[in-house]
């Protein structure tokens, strides 16, 4: 077993580190209390590459494997959530389906400028109705004179209103009773009449990120725009939801770490009883839990990114990744925000955003209950 | 034209420094980086082999450093550089300055560059001086500290941040420059670069390989000798005035001048 990076490895965690460093650490706090999304840095992103990290590069991909990917979203998040779920929503949930079941037609005409960033992906599975229990979808699509006809409605979706906003992969009835339901995947793009973003959320946090209702209404796409087979969408949503943990899980050990780099720096510098607060046994056992757990938490997510890119079923791994990295991101801003005392409690502090944006980390891509039921699942509970 | 980059693999920026005692030597265990200033000279070649000024054959980063420092070079040419040579023996351990910059000259003269660029200091060491050291050897004029370089006629034309102001220098090549981070903002290598960087092609040179002769380097062949290490002095408190009525923290301070003769 071999625990180092790759000299690719570590030069990409090298790039996003210093990237994240210099470009982004400047504006977060800016972009977060302005709930500013960030279109500047998703160009400078996308110059890099990174905005389709895992995609081959025949399809402007990055040419990257997932290991590299959960490395980039793992050092953007040590920085911005917001930035970090941005580009991780748009690779895993946004490109991901097309690349994934798309034809090569649907390949060609989107991949290229997903990769290149040019336009955002979105995925609309949630409604107000199916959050957990996904595969209850009331938003149908009926075939009529060679086009899908959609009526509506979607929750809680990332990236689909933004100006650069390109596609959303919406999951709907396509036939089928109530005992057997037909789900199938369809593309829509942004721009056809009929399909529209609604005001965005007021979150508890990644204020920079953008989240939004959607709503379709007699909004008619090209049959062609059905993705893969035909009633494959609940299977389908199953897997994409797999590998979007992988990503999910990689934002929660660096949210952690980037907590920790705060409360440790801070630590050192903060004063009280005439010596720094670092030098406390109850601030020190805070700091040494935290570092143990974030390393535990980051070698099962790397476990999980490369169980995948062997070609191995990596669907306990990933549940049980993001399971423990949410919960961690939780617990360590929270330990950073003690830490900092009154000061982690105001916002000139990174860690009093860090503490808003921990928490989505224990629901969004299935809540923790939803990870339990897929955990217990693979052990045959 | 053909452009030789020094780059140096030092403690990242966010390790803390520390003099190991027993060797006296820096400890550098820990986290690694291509030293900060080295970028800001390889994104100078850069700029001047994309300015089209001049016809820029190649870019070479060469380093001398352990086996570890090929992840400098790796980074050095995901940035642009199009191959690198790395120098690296037992016997080159424990090189001072004087050392280090003889065997980077004899690496250096393999290769007959134009023009040899590299970081005006390492972030480790802090010395300042190699690329002097290297130019000495080399017989080539040397320019440190600077912030802008023209592509002139056969020649170079620089601006070296100075004391006071800007000292503007011409150049005949070949030169040895050191340049300063304001020189430039560096890229950041894109995902293709960093992945295409592995087939660039890569020199490994032991000492005898470069011409290097041993008696003059590493810890025998250095003139330096490290002494014992001790932690600076602990400065004097400074004196804190609590400002209860501004006017009279005011009268305090000026008084504290006056006394030391500073107004
Ligand atoms: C900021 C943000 C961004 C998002 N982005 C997207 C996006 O891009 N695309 C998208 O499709 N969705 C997105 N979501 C939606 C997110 O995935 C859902 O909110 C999440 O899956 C939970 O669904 P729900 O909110 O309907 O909660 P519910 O499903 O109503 O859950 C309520 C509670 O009941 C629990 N529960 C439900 N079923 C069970 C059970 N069987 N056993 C035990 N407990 C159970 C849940 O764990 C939870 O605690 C986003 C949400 C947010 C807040």
């Amino acid at each position: 077993m071999d625990f180092d990076l790759s000299d690719d490895h570590a030069l990409i965690q090298r790039t996003v580190r210093d990237f994240a460093r210099g470009e982004i650490a400047p504006v977060a706090e800016e972009l977060d209390r302005t709930k500013s999304f960030p279109y500047e840095i998703v160009r400078k992103l996308a110059g890099l590459q990174l905005m389709g990290i895992p995609f081959p590069e025949e399809y402007g991909g990055g040419g990257g494997d997932t290991l590299a990917y959960v490395l980039a979203v793992e050092e953007l998040t040590r920085i911005d959530s917001s930035v970090a779920i941005t580009l991780c929503a748009h690779t895993s949930l946004g490109t991901q389906p097309i690349w994934l079941f798309g034809s090569e037609e649907q390949k060609r005409e989107w991949l290229p400028r997903l990769c290149a960033g040019e336009v955002l992906g979105a995925f609309g599975l949630t409604e107000p109705e199916a959050g957990s229990d996904a595969g209850n979808t009331k938003t149908r699509a009926r075939l009529e004179d060679g086009q899908w006809v959609i009526d509506g409605a979607k929750q809680f979706i990332t990236n689909a209103g933004t100006d650069i906003s390109g596609v959303v992969t919406i999951t709907a009835v396509t036939g089928g009773d109530n005992g057997q339901r037909e789900i199938s995947n369809l593309l829509v793009a942004n721009g056809t009449p009929g399909y529209e973003q609604g005001e965005p959320y007021r979150k508890m946090g990644w204020n920079a990120s953008d989240t939004r209702p959607l709503t379709f209404t007699d909004c008619r796409v090209p049959e062609d725009n059905l993705l893969g087979p035909r009633g494959a969408g609940f299977k389908q949503f199953l897997h994409v939801l797999d590998i979007g943990r992988i990503g999910v899980a990689a934002m929660g050990v660096g949210l952690a770490q980037g907590a920790l780099d705060e409360a440790l720096a801070y630590a050192k510098e903060r004063r009280a009883f005439g010596q720094p607060i670092s030098r406390f046994q109850a601030i020190q056992a805070k700091l040494a839990d935290l570092s143990t757990e974030i390393e535990a938490a980051r070698l099962l997510v790397y476990k999980a990114a490369r169980l995948k890119d062997a070609g191995r079923n990596f669907t306990l791994t990933a549940a049980q990744a993001k399971l423990k990295t949410g919960r961690l991101a939780v617990r360590a801003t929270e330990e950073a925000v003690q830490i900092h005392g009154g000061y982690g409690y105001i916002e000139e502090y990174p860690v009093c955003r860090f503490y808003r944006d921990a928490k989505i980390l224990t629901i969004g891509e299935g809540t923790d209950e939803i990870q339990q039921m897929v955990i217990a699942r693979a052990l045959g509970a | 034209m053909k452009i030789c980059v020094l780059v140096k693999e030092v403690p990242d920026a966010a390790v803390e420094k520390r003099i190991d005692h027993s060797t006296g030597r820096m400890d550098r265990s820990g986290e690694k980086n291509l030293n900060p200033f080295d970028t800001h000279a390889i994104e100078a070649a850069m700029q001047i082999k994309e300015g089209g000024a001049v016809p820029v054959e190649e870019v070479v980063a060469v380093t001398m450093g352990p086996e570890s420092a090929v992840r400098a070079l790796h980074k050095a040419v995901s940035l642009g550089a199009d191959r690198s040579v790395h120098l690296s023996d037992e016997a080159l351990a424990g090189s001072d300055v004087v050392a280090t910059g003889y065997a980077l000259s004899k690496t250096l003269e393999r290769e007959s560059p134009d023009l040899v660029l590299l970081g005006q200091q390492s972030d480790d060491g802090e010395c300042y001086t190699i690329g002097a050291v290297v130019a000495e050897y080399l017989g080539m004029p040397s320019l440190t500290q600077v912030i802008k370089i023209d592509v002139e006629e056969g020649k170079l034309r620089c601006e070296r941040q100075a004391e006071y102001g800007y000292d503007t220098v011409s150049v005949q090549l070949p030169a040895v420059i050191s340049v300063g981070d304001a020189i430039n903002e560096p890229r950041y290598p894109s995902l293709k670069a960093i992945m295409g960087a592995k087939k660039k092609p890569l020199d490994a040179l032991a000492a005898s390989d470069a011409g290097v002769e041993a008696s003059r380097v590493g810890l025998d062949g250095s003139m330096v000798e490290c002494g014992d290490f001790t932690d600076p002095p602990q400065k004097e408190p400074g004196q804190i005035i609590e400002d209860e009525d501004t006017a009279e923290t005011v009268e305090k301070v000026v008084a504290w001048l006056e006394e030391r003769k500073l107004i």
